[in-house]
Protein backbone atom coordinates (compact mmCIF):
# COMPACT_ATOMS: atom_id res chain seq x y z
CA UNK A 1 0.00 0.00 0.00
CA UNK A 2 1.33 3.41 -0.97
CA UNK A 3 -1.05 5.65 0.91
CA UNK A 4 -0.88 9.40 1.06
CA UNK A 5 -0.84 10.27 4.75
CA UNK A 6 -1.65 13.75 5.97
CA UNK A 7 -2.43 14.73 9.55
CA UNK A 8 -2.38 11.03 10.45
CA UNK A 9 -5.11 10.05 8.01
CA UNK A 10 -4.55 7.66 5.10
CA UNK A 11 -5.78 8.33 1.56
CA UNK A 12 -5.37 6.12 -1.49
CA UNK A 13 -5.57 9.09 -3.88
CA UNK A 14 -2.76 11.62 -4.18
CA UNK A 15 -4.83 13.95 -6.32
CA UNK A 16 -6.64 16.71 -4.43
CA UNK A 17 -9.12 18.82 -6.35
CA UNK A 18 -10.96 22.07 -6.03
CA UNK A 19 -14.68 22.47 -6.57
CA UNK A 20 -14.77 25.89 -8.22
CA UNK A 21 -15.40 27.09 -11.78
CA UNK A 22 -17.65 24.22 -12.90
CA UNK A 23 -20.74 24.89 -15.04
CA UNK A 24 -23.07 23.33 -12.50
CA UNK A 25 -23.15 20.91 -9.60
CA UNK A 26 -23.66 17.92 -11.90
CA UNK A 27 -20.43 18.67 -13.69
CA UNK A 28 -18.68 19.28 -10.35
CA UNK A 29 -19.79 15.93 -9.03
CA UNK A 30 -18.96 14.01 -12.22
CA UNK A 31 -15.49 15.56 -12.53
CA UNK A 32 -14.64 14.92 -8.91
CA UNK A 33 -15.79 11.33 -9.19
CA UNK A 34 -13.66 10.86 -12.30
CA UNK A 35 -10.63 12.36 -10.56
CA UNK A 36 -10.83 9.81 -7.76
CA UNK A 37 -9.95 12.57 -5.31
CA UNK A 38 -10.80 12.00 -1.66
CA UNK A 39 -9.79 15.43 -0.39
CA UNK A 40 -11.62 18.33 -2.00
CA UNK A 41 -11.31 22.02 -1.33
CA UNK A 42 -14.25 24.33 -0.69
CA UNK A 43 -14.52 28.06 -0.15
CA UNK A 44 -16.45 29.89 2.57
CA UNK A 45 -18.67 32.74 1.41
CA UNK A 46 -21.58 34.84 2.61
CA UNK A 47 -24.88 33.13 1.98
CA UNK A 48 -26.96 34.82 -0.69
CA UNK A 49 -29.86 36.27 1.27
CA UNK A 50 -33.15 36.07 -0.55
CA UNK A 51 -32.06 33.28 -2.87
CA UNK A 52 -34.34 30.29 -3.18
CA UNK A 53 -33.67 28.39 0.05
CA UNK A 54 -34.41 25.10 -1.71
CA UNK A 55 -31.54 25.58 -4.11
CA UNK A 56 -29.04 22.76 -3.63
CA UNK A 57 -25.94 23.49 -1.62
CA UNK A 58 -22.45 22.30 -2.55
CA UNK A 59 -22.39 20.07 0.52
CA UNK A 60 -25.58 18.32 -0.63
CA UNK A 61 -23.74 17.36 -3.81
CA UNK A 62 -20.41 16.56 -2.14
CA UNK A 63 -21.33 15.33 1.32
CA UNK A 64 -18.72 15.40 4.10
CA UNK A 65 -19.52 11.71 4.69
CA UNK A 66 -17.95 10.86 1.30
CA UNK A 67 -15.10 13.35 1.08
CA UNK A 68 -12.57 15.01 3.32
CA UNK A 69 -13.47 18.65 2.86
CA UNK A 70 -10.63 21.10 2.87
CA UNK A 71 -11.94 24.60 3.49
CA UNK A 72 -9.70 27.26 2.00
CA UNK A 73 -9.07 30.93 2.64
CA UNK A 74 -9.14 32.00 -1.01
CA UNK A 75 -9.66 35.72 -1.31
CA UNK A 76 -8.04 36.52 2.04
CA UNK A 77 -5.27 39.12 1.98
CA UNK A 78 -4.36 39.18 5.67
CA UNK A 79 -3.69 36.69 8.45
CA UNK A 80 -6.70 38.07 10.33
CA UNK A 81 -9.15 37.45 7.46
CA UNK A 82 -7.78 33.95 6.88
CA UNK A 83 -8.08 32.99 10.55
CA UNK A 84 -11.61 34.36 10.72
CA UNK A 85 -12.62 32.38 7.63
CA UNK A 86 -11.22 29.13 8.99
CA UNK A 87 -12.86 29.55 12.38
CA UNK A 88 -16.17 29.90 10.56
CA UNK A 89 -15.30 26.87 8.43
CA UNK A 90 -14.62 24.81 11.53
CA UNK A 91 -18.02 25.76 12.92
CA UNK A 92 -19.68 25.05 9.56
CA UNK A 93 -18.07 21.60 9.34
CA UNK A 94 -18.74 20.54 12.94
CA UNK A 95 -15.27 20.96 14.35
CA UNK A 96 -13.34 19.73 11.30
CA UNK A 97 -9.74 20.92 11.66
CA UNK A 98 -7.94 20.07 8.39
CA UNK A 99 -7.73 23.30 6.40
CA UNK A 100 -5.98 24.93 3.48
CA UNK A 101 -4.39 28.21 4.42
CA UNK A 102 -3.63 30.70 1.70
CA UNK A 103 -3.00 34.37 2.25
CA UNK A 104 -2.74 36.26 -0.99
CA UNK A 105 -0.54 39.26 -1.63
CA UNK A 106 -1.86 40.73 -4.83
CA UNK A 107 -5.09 40.27 -6.83
CA UNK A 108 -3.34 40.25 -10.21
CA UNK A 109 -0.91 37.42 -9.54
CA UNK A 110 -2.61 35.83 -6.49
CA UNK A 111 0.96 35.36 -5.30
CA UNK A 112 1.08 34.31 -1.65
CA UNK A 113 1.97 36.85 1.01
CA UNK A 114 4.35 34.65 2.98
CA UNK A 115 4.72 37.07 5.91
CA UNK A 116 0.97 37.02 6.57
CA UNK A 117 0.87 33.28 5.80
CA UNK A 118 3.42 32.57 8.53
CA UNK A 119 1.57 34.82 10.99
CA UNK A 120 -1.71 33.01 10.29
CA UNK A 121 -0.11 29.55 10.43
CA UNK A 122 1.33 30.24 13.89
CA UNK A 123 -2.07 31.19 15.31
CA UNK A 124 -4.00 28.42 13.52
CA UNK A 125 -1.60 25.72 14.74
CA UNK A 126 -2.01 27.03 18.30
CA UNK A 127 -5.78 26.76 17.83
CA UNK A 128 -5.34 23.08 16.87
CA UNK A 129 -6.05 23.47 13.18
CA UNK A 130 -4.25 21.03 10.90
CA UNK A 131 -2.85 23.40 8.35
CA UNK A 132 -2.03 22.53 4.76
CA UNK A 133 -0.40 25.70 3.57
CA UNK A 134 -0.22 27.28 0.13
CA UNK A 135 3.05 29.14 -0.27
CA UNK A 136 5.68 30.28 -2.73
CA UNK A 137 8.35 27.80 -3.83
CA UNK A 138 10.86 29.30 -1.38
CA UNK A 139 12.61 26.46 0.46
CA UNK A 140 13.40 28.62 3.51
CA UNK A 141 9.77 29.66 3.97
CA UNK A 142 8.70 26.04 3.46
CA UNK A 143 11.05 24.96 6.24
CA UNK A 144 9.71 27.68 8.55
CA UNK A 145 6.13 26.60 7.88
CA UNK A 146 7.11 23.03 8.74
CA UNK A 147 8.73 24.18 11.99
CA UNK A 148 5.58 26.11 12.95
CA UNK A 149 3.69 22.82 12.79
CA UNK A 150 1.87 22.84 9.45
CA UNK A 151 0.88 19.35 8.27
CA UNK A 152 1.68 19.86 4.57
CA UNK A 153 3.55 22.38 2.44
CA UNK A 154 1.86 23.31 -0.83
CA UNK A 155 4.11 25.41 -3.02
CA UNK A 156 2.85 26.87 -6.26
CA UNK A 157 4.17 25.41 -9.51
CA UNK A 158 3.14 28.63 -11.26
CA UNK A 159 0.41 31.24 -10.71
CA UNK A 160 -3.05 30.10 -9.58
CA UNK A 161 -5.25 29.33 -12.57
CA UNK A 162 -2.44 30.03 -15.06
CA UNK A 163 -1.91 26.48 -16.32
CA UNK A 164 1.75 27.35 -16.88
CA UNK A 165 3.02 24.12 -15.35
CA UNK A 166 6.08 23.64 -13.16
CA UNK A 167 8.28 26.66 -13.71
CA UNK A 168 10.91 25.89 -11.12
CA UNK A 169 11.43 22.16 -10.57
CA UNK A 170 14.74 22.92 -8.85
CA UNK A 171 13.14 24.82 -5.99
CA UNK A 172 10.45 22.17 -5.66
CA UNK A 173 13.14 19.53 -5.42
CA UNK A 174 14.93 21.43 -2.65
CA UNK A 175 11.65 21.75 -0.72
CA UNK A 176 10.91 18.04 -1.13
CA UNK A 177 14.43 17.09 -0.04
CA UNK A 178 14.57 19.43 2.95
CA UNK A 179 11.18 18.86 4.62
CA UNK A 180 9.76 15.86 6.44
CA UNK A 181 6.06 16.63 5.97
CA UNK A 182 4.10 16.07 2.73
CA UNK A 183 4.80 18.46 -0.13
CA UNK A 184 2.03 19.01 -2.68
CA UNK A 185 2.09 21.13 -5.77
CA UNK A 186 -0.81 23.54 -5.46
CA UNK A 187 -1.56 25.85 -8.37
CA UNK A 188 -0.23 26.11 -11.87
CA UNK A 189 -0.85 22.62 -13.26
CA UNK A 190 -2.21 22.93 -16.81
CA UNK A 191 -2.32 19.42 -18.17
CA UNK A 192 -1.63 15.81 -17.26
CA UNK A 193 2.13 15.91 -17.93
CA UNK A 194 2.51 18.75 -15.39
CA UNK A 195 0.94 16.58 -12.71
CA UNK A 196 3.12 13.63 -13.68
CA UNK A 197 6.26 15.76 -13.50
CA UNK A 198 5.32 16.99 -10.02
CA UNK A 199 4.90 13.41 -8.85
CA UNK A 200 8.10 12.24 -10.56
CA UNK A 201 9.98 14.94 -8.67
CA UNK A 202 8.82 13.29 -5.47
CA UNK A 203 5.83 15.40 -4.50
CA UNK A 204 3.42 13.60 -2.19
CA UNK A 205 0.42 14.89 -4.08
CA UNK A 206 -1.01 17.51 -6.39
CA UNK A 207 -3.87 19.92 -5.77
CA UNK A 208 -5.61 21.44 -8.77
CA UNK A 209 -8.86 23.02 -9.83
CA UNK A 210 -8.71 25.09 -13.03
CA UNK A 211 -6.75 22.50 -15.02
CA UNK A 212 -9.78 20.23 -14.73
CA UNK A 213 -12.65 22.74 -14.58
CA UNK A 214 -11.43 24.84 -17.50
CA UNK A 215 -10.65 21.90 -19.80
CA UNK A 216 -12.92 21.49 -22.83
CA UNK A 217 -14.05 18.21 -21.29
CA UNK A 218 -13.55 18.51 -17.53
CA UNK A 219 -14.64 14.97 -16.76
CA UNK A 220 -12.18 13.42 -19.19
CA UNK A 221 -9.44 15.72 -17.93
CA UNK A 222 -10.22 14.68 -14.36
CA UNK A 223 -9.67 11.08 -15.40
CA UNK A 224 -6.44 12.03 -17.19
CA UNK A 225 -5.18 13.78 -14.06
CA UNK A 226 -5.95 10.75 -11.95
CA UNK A 227 -3.83 8.60 -14.26
CA UNK A 228 -1.06 11.19 -14.50
CA UNK A 229 -0.73 11.42 -10.72
CA UNK A 230 -0.71 7.64 -10.43
CA UNK A 231 1.79 7.26 -13.28
CA UNK A 232 4.06 9.96 -11.91
CA UNK A 233 3.99 8.40 -8.46
CA UNK A 234 4.82 4.95 -9.83
CA UNK A 235 7.65 6.36 -11.91
CA UNK A 236 9.03 8.09 -8.83
CA UNK A 237 8.82 4.90 -6.75
CA UNK A 238 10.26 2.80 -9.59
CA UNK A 239 13.28 5.08 -9.75
CA UNK A 240 14.06 6.50 -13.14
CA UNK A 241 17.15 5.47 -15.12
CA UNK A 242 20.21 7.65 -14.88
CA UNK A 243 20.40 10.33 -17.55
CA UNK A 244 23.21 9.93 -20.11
CA UNK A 245 24.37 13.06 -21.75
CA UNK A 246 25.86 13.11 -25.22
CA UNK A 247 25.98 9.34 -25.73
CA UNK A 248 23.36 6.81 -26.74
CA UNK A 249 22.94 3.28 -25.48
CA UNK A 250 21.18 0.87 -27.87
CA UNK A 251 18.28 -1.13 -26.53
CA UNK A 252 18.93 -4.08 -28.85
CA UNK A 253 22.02 -6.36 -28.58
CA UNK A 254 25.13 -5.49 -30.57
CA UNK A 255 25.96 -9.19 -31.00
CA UNK A 256 24.60 -11.14 -33.95
CA UNK A 257 23.91 -8.15 -36.15
CA UNK A 258 23.80 -9.34 -39.77
CA UNK A 259 27.07 -8.56 -41.55
CA UNK A 260 27.04 -5.99 -44.28
CA UNK A 261 26.64 -7.84 -47.60
CA UNK A 262 29.40 -7.22 -50.16
CA UNK A 263 28.03 -5.41 -53.23
CA UNK B 1 -38.00 48.19 16.06
CA UNK B 2 -34.79 46.28 15.57
CA UNK B 3 -32.10 47.05 13.04
CA UNK B 4 -29.67 44.25 12.17
CA UNK B 5 -26.98 44.10 9.50
CA UNK B 6 -26.90 40.70 7.82
CA UNK B 7 -24.07 40.06 5.38
CA UNK B 8 -23.66 43.80 4.91
CA UNK B 9 -27.36 44.53 4.30
CA UNK B 10 -29.61 46.37 6.76
CA UNK B 11 -32.72 44.52 7.88
CA UNK B 12 -35.55 45.80 10.09
CA UNK B 13 -37.68 43.73 12.44
CA UNK B 14 -40.72 44.87 14.39
CA UNK B 15 -40.42 42.43 17.27
CA UNK B 16 -37.51 41.01 19.25
CA UNK B 17 -36.29 37.70 17.87
CA UNK B 18 -33.73 35.02 18.52
CA UNK B 19 -31.05 34.03 16.05
CA UNK B 20 -32.95 30.78 15.47
CA UNK B 21 -36.14 32.73 14.63
CA UNK B 22 -34.20 34.90 12.23
CA UNK B 23 -32.83 31.83 10.42
CA UNK B 24 -36.36 30.37 10.27
CA UNK B 25 -37.62 33.67 8.89
CA UNK B 26 -34.96 33.33 6.17
CA UNK B 27 -35.83 29.60 5.70
CA UNK B 28 -32.21 28.58 6.23
CA UNK B 29 -32.49 27.04 9.71
CA UNK B 30 -31.82 23.56 8.35
CA UNK B 31 -28.99 24.56 6.03
CA UNK B 32 -25.31 24.00 6.67
CA UNK B 33 -24.34 27.50 7.73
CA UNK B 34 -22.07 29.19 10.23
CA UNK B 35 -22.92 32.44 11.96
CA UNK B 36 -20.72 35.19 13.28
CA UNK B 37 -22.32 37.82 15.51
CA UNK B 38 -20.37 41.02 16.08
CA UNK B 39 -17.15 39.23 15.22
CA UNK B 40 -17.76 36.20 17.45
CA UNK B 41 -18.76 32.78 16.15
CA UNK B 42 -22.12 31.61 17.48
CA UNK B 43 -22.16 27.83 18.04
CA UNK B 44 -25.25 26.13 16.62
CA UNK B 45 -26.34 25.15 20.13
CA UNK B 46 -26.64 28.86 20.96
CA UNK B 47 -29.01 29.80 18.11
CA UNK B 48 -32.17 29.52 20.19
CA UNK B 49 -30.56 31.18 23.23
CA UNK B 50 -29.21 34.31 21.59
CA UNK B 51 -31.67 37.16 21.21
CA UNK B 52 -30.70 39.72 18.59
CA UNK B 53 -29.93 43.26 19.71
CA UNK B 54 -30.38 46.51 17.83
CA UNK B 55 -27.25 47.23 15.77
CA UNK B 56 -26.07 43.61 15.62
CA UNK B 57 -23.73 42.73 12.78
CA UNK B 58 -24.30 39.20 11.51
CA UNK B 59 -22.33 37.23 8.97
CA UNK B 60 -23.91 34.02 7.72
CA UNK B 61 -21.67 31.84 5.58
CA UNK B 62 -21.97 28.66 3.54
CA UNK B 63 -19.61 26.37 1.67
CA UNK B 64 -19.26 27.13 -2.04
CA UNK B 65 -17.13 25.73 -4.82
CA UNK B 66 -13.52 26.85 -4.66
CA UNK B 67 -9.97 25.72 -5.26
Amino acid sequence: MDDFIVAGKHYSSRLLVGTGKYKNFNETRAAIEASGAQIITIAIRRTNIGQNPNEPNLLDVLPPSHYTLLPNTAGCYSAEEAIRTLRLARELLDGHSLVKLEVLGDPRTLFPNVVETIKAAEILVKENFQVMVYTSDDPIIAKQLEEIGCVAIMPLASLIGSGMGILNPWNLQIIIDSTQIPVLVDAGVGTASDAAIAMELGCDGVLMNTAIAAAQNPIMMASAMRKAVEAGREAYLAGRMAKKTYSASPSSPNEGILPVQPK
Amino acid sequence: MLQVTINGQLHHFDNPLSLQQLLEHMSIQNKRIAVERNGEIVPRSQFTLQTLSDGDQLEIVVAVGGG
